[in-house]
């Protein structure tokens, strides 16, 4: 499980996260909605700790870490958090020099101090389960934007991660090769991984998402099923938002 | 054999040897420590507290706007009057090593900046450290990168380093006035001189050429969005 309470961030004087808090259950899979600039990515990139919060607390299973302001953190808890989440960028950033299944092998190897042997088995594995083990040997660079986003998930999961975490997944890619990432995010939901998505993509949070969170300003303005919050939403605000979107996509 | 070419068959062991023995070992120790002095400087420059960021650039801007023969005077004419005693080649080497490092710390540095924050990110979020990420993700993108650069500055440092027959160095060039001095050929034996030269450059340009293919072989950067 995990655990947001009263996240608070500021970028200067502007603040991004006021007073956040959320859980999120095991095997859930959570859409983060709203427009931009609303603080879904920096939400989401708080919970591996890629951002640091001024104020509040992260918990990933067990292992918890507080913030205050003018306190520095241990890097220790750092790491530790990031061991047990997983991330997913909008645009892969699979790393150019390595081939695809070294990307996935890299943090076994180098974070886990895995053996290689162990390294490219669990890689071996992964690239299957993303359908992409006949390219375990190309060069990122000759891989088309799925294929590149489907390695990258590959490498999200490598050390299995307690949560996996996905900031705008499809966002990058044309609407065929999203199918082909969406499938693959959709398979992993329904094998009962955690997930936490920031995504403007109503096909990949309708279809995928039990839970939706809509932020705005900083502010959470509704949290529901993801039923309730696409077909019925209470607040004025959630409605305009999923309708305008909902309208964009069916163009 | 006609004159000049006896010359200069006559000559070119001892030429050659003064670069084995002097110009070659003065450019690869020289770049090689330049090159450590040019990554710790960037880096401190990019990531040190405040103090040793001046510092940092306090070392670039004093030995980049200053001339290099200056520098090798000051080191060996001129540090005896504090009390330094350096032979002529230990000189030579502190104001090569010093030199590279300045030029080279300003190439690591962009080299290091051109990689996309994003690879940062997905180095940290997989767990690594900040030395892990900057080892495995972020050094290896910028060495392909800076290869180009680094290789123009190397080139120019195995003609430099003729400079050093100023400070009593007996390298390639020096032996080449040498020689001068007693057969009165100073065409003929400085043009031997700079064929020597020549024909070394050539040979690291096509080190160059291989190492390049090297670190391009994965294709390029994937994008540049910060």
């Amino acid at each position: 499980m995990i655990e947001l309470s009263h996240i608070e961030k500021r970028f200067g004087e502007a603040l991004i996260l006021d007073d956040i808090s959320l859980t999120f259950a095991e095997g859930s899979v959570t859409a983060l909605v709203g427009p931009s600039g609303g603080g879904k990515s920096t939400l989401l990139r708080t919970i591996n700790l890629l951002e640091l919060p001024n104020s509040g607390t992260v918990r990933v299973a067990d292992d918890t870490v507080e913030f205050s302001p003018g306190r520095k953190t241990p890097w220790p808890a750092i790491q530790k958090i990031r061991c047990e989440t997983g991330m997913v960028f909008q645009n892969f950033q699979l790393f150019p020099h390595r081939t695809a299944i070294e990307n996935v092998m890299e943090g076994l190897l180098v974070v886990q101090k895995w053996s290689r042997e162990k390294a490219r088995a669990r890689a071996t594995e992964l690239l299957t389960k993303v359908g992409m083990l006949h390219k375990a040997d190309a060069w990122p660079a000759n891989l088309s934007g799925g294929q590149q986003q489907r390695v990258a998930i590959a490498r999200a999961l490598a050390p299995s991660p307690k949560v996996l975490l996905c900031d705008e997944p499809t966002s990058a890619l044309d609407p065929e090769l999203s199918a082909e990432v969406v499938e693959v995010l959709g398979q992993l939901a329904t094998e009962g991984t955690t997930m936490v998505m920031a995504t403007h993509d109503l096909r990949l949070a309708s279809r995928i998402a039990n839970n939706v969170v809509f932020l705005e300003a900083g502010r959470v303005i509704e949290t529901g099923t993801a039923e309730r919050i696409f077909g019925a939403p209470e607040q004025d605000r959630t409605r305009r938002f999923v309708s305008s979107i909902s309208a964009a996509q069916t163009l | 054999m006609p004159h000049w070419l006896q010359l200069m068959y006559d000559s070119l062991p001892t030429l050659l040897w003064a670069g084995i023995r002097f110009t070659i070992p003065l450019t690869l120790l020289s770049f090689a420590l330049g090159l450590a002095l040019g990554l710790g400087t960037a880096v401190a420059r990019l990531f040190g507290a405040r103090p040793l960021v001046l510092v940092a650039r306090f070392y670039v801007w004093v030995i980049r706007g200053t001339p290099l023969l200056v520098q090798l005077f000051v080191i060996f004419y001129g540090l005896p009057s504090l009390g330094i005693l350096l032979d002529a080649f230990p000189a030579a080497l502190i104001g090569f090593t010093l030199n590279v490092g300045a030029y080279t710390s300003e190439i690591i540095r962009a080299a290091i900046s051109s990689v996309p924050k994003g690879q940062w990110e997905a180095a940290y979020s997989t767990g690594m450290t900040w030395r892990q990420a900057m080892l495995r993700t972020i050094l290896p993108q910028a060495g392909r990168v800076a290869v180009p650069s680094l290789a123009n500055t190397f080139i120019s440092l195995v003609k430099d380093t003729s400079l050093a027959a100023a400070i009593t160095v007996p390298e390639l060039f020096q032996s080449a006035q040498r020689i001068v001095a007693t057969t009165y050929e100073p065409l003929i034996l400085y043009i031997e001189a700079a064929l020597i030269y020549l024909a070394i450059s050539s040979v690291l340009s096509s080190l160059q050429a291989r190492l390049e293919v090297r670190f391009g072989r994965y294709g390029g950067m994937l994008e540049a969005n910060p």
